[in-house]
């Protein structure tokens, strides 16, 4: 990689061992694939939660965190992904001493870092979305797609080691979406339905993640006819990207950078066809069984907007079996300040803030609370729990309150 | 009389080089979607390798799946000895290659052919991240 003049001093070592470790880090990742040299990036976002970290990755972060200070804190606005625990419940989740004292360590090292705790995996929604052209180091796939389809950022996946190393250089390698050829769609997607709710939503985003089916491919989808919300964009970026690696896809008439087809979209591409059947027969393959020991809205964290939703739906409802619903800690007082969390909580409910239920030792709360058969309207969360020993099952939020209330997801 | 080994090339490589035997499947990776980290096995049931270790084997795999997760897994398994020996795509994902640079995890990405049929389930096989080869000895 080419390196200017500050680089080249971050890399002798003369800003410190900390700026150097990282830039080491992002030439390593860059030259992998062929960046001839490094963007200037305005906002960080890391994926650290210690279940991924172990006390391997907690201790790298100590290492870094005990450099003297001066030498060691992010340079740009440097945010985080949902942790690993929500500390006031985490007695009801069964999570041991031994993962909350890990916790209290990576944030004890992140706020050395000079990292700020946000906890959220919605930033766009409730801390800053980026603009249009921003580059930007995120690090949650959500965040990623969202931000760059949406918004029209410019991001790659950032793991949290890389992240973390862009909010201290303040730079991140110049490859994949901070190149505008590599945003140019390369399959073509027509959609014969809009859908309606959050799980459909999301389901249209995995049959398309899986058609599309590698980080390098941008799908361009047609056929959607109104422009759809925040959160269903939410659900169904989230998605694609879990099932297929997506990082940015483009909606013709919708996204910013396709205001239309041909914008983003080459005659010839190949051409795929989605139809509702498509999408039924995908929530469908998760329904092995109708019964149901817990109930998890998660994934992404929900939004003020959800939690109305499903604060209605609980009213004068009687749970019986637990329902968790996960937001961010910036939503969470509103939802406490609008009575959401009561009316979910006096069903029987319970509202986590600043966690994701799959970030958080979700094998080891199987485990603990005997939950196996999970019922919950995220696309996203049904295809990453199947490897924890989960059988997650799809469904709207209507039928996902009703399987709390019945214990069968009809 | 022996087989010539077949070499493959491949356009991006990573760490050095290993030799040992091939674990191959045509499907994705993710270290949190796939693996039980703690037992060292493939989990995830859908999965062509549900069930089998992965421990100190080469994968031979389609592309990077799901999140971010395996940007610090990797490392955090190779902390534990529980981890494979290298990793070998026809594709893979950034956060793939920032777990194979935190993790010390060798790794080739980028063939001319599909490398999870090119190369048999079980074969001796050794990669060079230096020279981006894949070479089947057996």
């Amino acid at each position: 990689m080419k390196l200017n003049d500050e680089e080249q001093e971050i890399l002798a070592g003369k800003c410190g061992p900390v700026p150097q470790l990282a830039l080491q880090h992002q030439i390593k990742v860059g030259d992998f694939f062929g960046a001839k040299d490094f963007v200037p990036v305005t906002q960080a976002h890391i994926m650290a939660d210690t279940e991924s970290l172990g006390d391997a990755g907690v201790r790298w972060l100590e290492g870094l965190a005990a450099a003297v200070a001066g030498q060691r804190r992010v340079r740009i606005p440097t945010i985080t992904d949902p942790r690993g625990t929500d500390f006031s419940k985490s007695e009801f989740l069964g999570q041991t001493s031994a993962m909350l004292d890990l916790e209290r360590r990576a944030i004890a090292a992140f706020v050395k870092l000079g990292v700020v705790m946000t906890d959220t995996c919605i930033n766009y929604q409730t801390i800053q979305a980026p603009t249009r052209n921003e580059h930007v180091a995120f690090g949650d796939t959500g965040v990623v797609i969202y931000s760059n389809s949406v918004c029209g950022a410019y991001s790659n996946f950032e793991g949290g080691p890389s992240a973390l190393s862009a909010g201290i250089t303040g730079r991140t390698p110049r490859y994949g979406f901070h190149l505008p050829e590599q945003r140019r769609a390369t399959l073509h997607v027509r959609v014969d339905f809009t859908p309606t709710s959050l799980n459909e939503w999301g389901a249209l985003g995995g049959v398309i993640g899986r058609i599309a089916g590698n980080y390098w491919a941008v799908p361009a989808i047609e056929g959607i006819e109104a422009a759809p919300g925040s959160d269903q964009l939410k659900h169904f970026g989230a998605a694609m990207a879990s099932f297929g690696s997506i990082a940015l896809f483009h909606l013709a008439g919708i996204t910013p950078e396709a205001y239309r087809l041909a914008d983003v979209a080459a005659p010839g591409l190949p051409s795929h066809r989605v139809t509702r059947a498509d999408i039924d027969a995908l929530q469908q393959s998760y329904r092995k069984d109708d019964k149901v020991d817990v109930v998890v809205f998660s994934a992404p964290q929900l939004s003020l907007y959800e939690l109305r939703e499903l604060a209605a739906l609980c009213a004068g409802r009687q749970f019986v079996v637990p329902l968790l619903a996960v937001t961010s800690p910036q939503v969470k007082p509103d939802s406490d300040r609008m009575g959401y969390t009561a009316s979910i909580e006096a069903a029987g409910g319970t509202v986590f803030s600043g966690m994701c239920f799959y970030q958080s030792y979700a094998r080891e709360i199987a485990e603990a609370k005997g939950w196996k058969r999970l019922a919950t309207n995220s696309a996203k969360l049904v295809n990453i729990l199947g490897g924890y020993g989960y059988q997650p099952m799809l469904g709207s939020m209507q039928a996902c309150v009703d399987a709390a209330v019945s214990g069968r997801l009809a | 009389m022996n087989a010539k080994p077949r070499v493959f090339r491949a356009r991006q490589g990573m760490g050095r080089a290993v030799r040992g035997s091939a674990l191959v499947a045509h499907d994705g990776f993710s270290a949190r979607y796939d693996l039980d980290r703690i037992a060292g096995i493939f989990s995830r049931p859908a999965h062509k390798l549900a069930g089998q270790s992965y421990v100190g084997k080469i994968l031979v795999l389609d592309t990077a799946k799901g999140g971010v997760a395996t940007a610090w897994m990797l490392h955090e398994m190779q902390s534990r000895g529980i981890v494979p020996l290298a990793l070998v795509l026809n594709s893979v994902n950034p956060i793939l290659a920032q777990g194979a640079a935190l993790g010390d995890v060798t790794m080739l990405a980028g063939f001319d052919e599909d490398i999870t049929a090119a190369v048999p389930n079980g074969a001796e096989v050794e990669v060079d991240p230096q020279t981006g080869t894949l070479t089947v000895l057996n």
